[in-house]
């Protein structure tokens, strides 16, 4: 009985390790400096399924295909900037994990700038309204005697 | 009045909340939107379901419009949104082209002859490359084709009854009255 369990064991391991291989595509690269470029550009694209994961981590079938186009694309000669034009234009800007910064995309960019220069504005007012009102403000006593 | 302040605060909060939430059950939030939308779409030349010897490219179908629609036997939604496409299909007034994603050629054909075959006409894409140049990202998709080769309409996911009527139908009825 312990042997077929073990027997069982090992098989499903080897199974197991084979599947992982299999998940593994190897792309016949050049050098290594052609992999680093190629994960580093496929780390900037979105997966269309998983839209949370990279080109570069997605399991999906279409991030598959597109891995082998870019890597294609690669061989052929393009550079990053061709390629990513590339899938742009048959994916949108959404593809890109960086936004670029366009008309379109003003507001994406600047609305934090724009929230915080509405924040200062209303501290502003505030100050000049207590400053002008001329109340001293009184501090209150620090021990206000909560015993935390 | 100040010491509302925080009340209305919360209130602005609350607002803005309740229409994020409203706004994703009108739009899904995974929709990409097309940049191909009323420019030509990519050129294609793929082999026919029925007769791989034969081809149908873009060229062949200028002239007329056409809806291309992105399915295959694996796709879950695909079989969602079948029924619907039997109904319907028929009421479009143009041509069903039928776009097999990624698919077993035999797959999809027991597909077809298992749900009916609404298409006019079905198109296999194996290695789904052509579908790389069309954007698709998921099955099902559909494409509204001008009789020029321009790509006026597209619609992710399965089509259904309503889309059907409140968007499908008024472009095409668009497309007739622009053709001469």
């Amino acid at each position: 009985m312990r042997l077929i369990l073990q027997m069982l064991l090992v098989a499903g391991l080897t199974f197991a390790g084979l599947v992982h291989a299999q998940a593994i595509e190897p792309l016949p690269f050049k050098n290594h400096a052609e992999e680093v470029r190629f994960q580093h550009l496929t780390g900037q694209l979105r997966c269309l399924v998983c839209q949370n994961e990279s080109l570069a981590d997605s399991n999906a079938e279409l991030a598959r295909d597109l891995r082998l186009d870019v890597f294609q694309q690669m061989q052929h000669g393009k550079s990053d900037a061709q390629i990513k034009q590339y899938l742009v234009a048959r994916y949108s800007d959404f593809v890109l994990y960086d936004p670029p910064l366009k008309p379109d995309t003003w507001l994406l960019w600047f609305g934090p700038l724009l929230i915080l220069l509405g924040g200062a504005v209303v501290v502003a007012v505030a100050i000049r309204k207590r400053n002008r009102d001329g109340v001293p403000v009184e501090t209150p006593p620090i021990d206000n005697g909560d015993d935390w | 009045m100040n010491r509302l302040l925080p009340f209305f605060g919360f209130m602005l909060l609350v607002a803005l909340f309740g229409f994020g939430i409203w706004w994703n059950t009108q739009h899904d939030p995974r929709d990409v939107p097309s940049p191909l939308i009323n420019k030509p779409a990519p050129a294609f030349n793929l082999p026919r379901l029925d007769d791989p010897m034969q081809t149908v490219s873009k060229a062949s179908l200028l002239g007329k419009p056409y809806l291309l629609n992105v399915f295959a036997s694996w796709c879950v939604a695909c079989a969602e949104e079948h029924p619907t496409l039997m109904a319907d299909g028929s009421k479009l007034g143009i041509l069903l082209l039928g776009y097999n994603y990624k698919d077993d050629p035999n797959d999809a054909k027991n597909w077809l002859r298992e749900h009916g075959n609404p298409y006019g006409e079905v198109i296999t894409d194996r290695s789904g490359r052509t579908a790389i140049d069309f954007g698709v990202y998921g099955a099902p998709e559909s494409f509204l084709i001008d009789a020029k080769g321009v790509i006026r309409y597209k619609h992710i996911g399965p089509l259904t009854p309503e889309v059907i009527a409140r968007k499908l139908l008024p472009a095409i009825a668009a497309l007739k009255k622009e053709a001469p």
